[in-house]
């Protein structure tokens, strides 16, 4: 279906200070489109889990928003370092946060876990040493 | 429950002036693991943490929290409190343990969240 809207956020590894805020204005864009507050809470847990990862995890990427008729499509793409285990990493409580994140409050295995649990259709790739991708739509109902 | 009232029955200091007392609280509830309160956070939550940093106020306002509770007389640092403002979402300082806050919300009949599965 055709794509009616499509953002691209940049996202810096270890930039905790400004972490959320690419989610933050995903979530005003798509109340402002009309979204509904459901489906609205589930794409901003997602988003935000998804930023996270990218300033956790990453060396870096993007986020894009794709908003179609029907879905919205949250596509966070980096440029490493890749995961080795991806069963291991979808695990709830499995971490590899750092000392710094976890002071934060981060790391506690959930973000994973969480975006699959938001999100109505989920897909992660992988490469060590080439990157991530993770794909999450969510259906716009009515 | 709404901030005005949680703030008498807390007698916590509110940091955020400008956002509204009227605003309704829905539930209760005290964590300091910022990625478990992204997982079971609510909206209208008033939401007791340690955490001082700018993330709090992050996931508070994509979660539509109604206030973040800061407890101990724990300072909350000054750009989170700017970040607040801008986001429209209520901080209160309290000397009180996260305990007796708890206690305090329950005991005037505010809920906490429903278990998940």
């Amino acid at each position: 279906m055709a794509v009616l809207m499509e953002k691209k956020f940049p996202v810096e590894a270890g930039a905790y200070e400004s972490a959320g805020e690419a989610s933050t204005t995903i979530k005003r864009t798509l109340k402002q489109l009309g979204v509904s507050a459901d489906v609205l809470r589930h794409v901003s847990v997602a988003c935000y889990e998804v930023e996270l990862n990218l300033v956790i995890h990453s060396d870096g990427g993007v986020l894009t928003l794709q908003v179609e008729p029907d879905k919205v499509t949250l596509i966070s793409k980096d440029v490493g370092p890749g995961i080795p285990d991806i069963d291991k990493a979808m695990t709830e409580g499995y971490s590899t946060a750092n000392e710094e994140a976890r002071t934060l409050g981060f790391g506690a295995g959930m973000g994973l876990p969480n975006m699959k649990r938001n999100a109505t259709e989920f897909d992660i790739q992988s490469e060590v040493g080439v990157g991530t991708t993770i794909t999450m739509s969510f259906a716009l109902k009515g | 429950m709404n901030i005005r009232e949680l703030i008498e029955l807390t007698g916590a200091r509110n940091m955020v002036p400008e956002a509204s007392l009227e605003t309704e609280v829905t539930c209760g509830y005290t964590c300091d693991l910022l990625s478990w309160v992204m997982a079971h956070g609510r909206a209208g939550m008033a939401w007791i943490t340690v955490q001082t940093h700018m993330n709090v106020i992050a996931v508070a306002s994509l979660m539509e929290m109604a206030a973040v509770i800061v407890p101990e007389g724990i300072e909350m640092e000054g750009p989170t409190l700017e970040k607040a403002r801008e986001e429209g979402i209520c901080v209160l300082q309290s000397d009180k343990t996260a305990f007796e806050l708890c206690a305090l919300m329950a005991q005037s009949g505010l809920p906490g969240t429903p278990r998940e599965g």
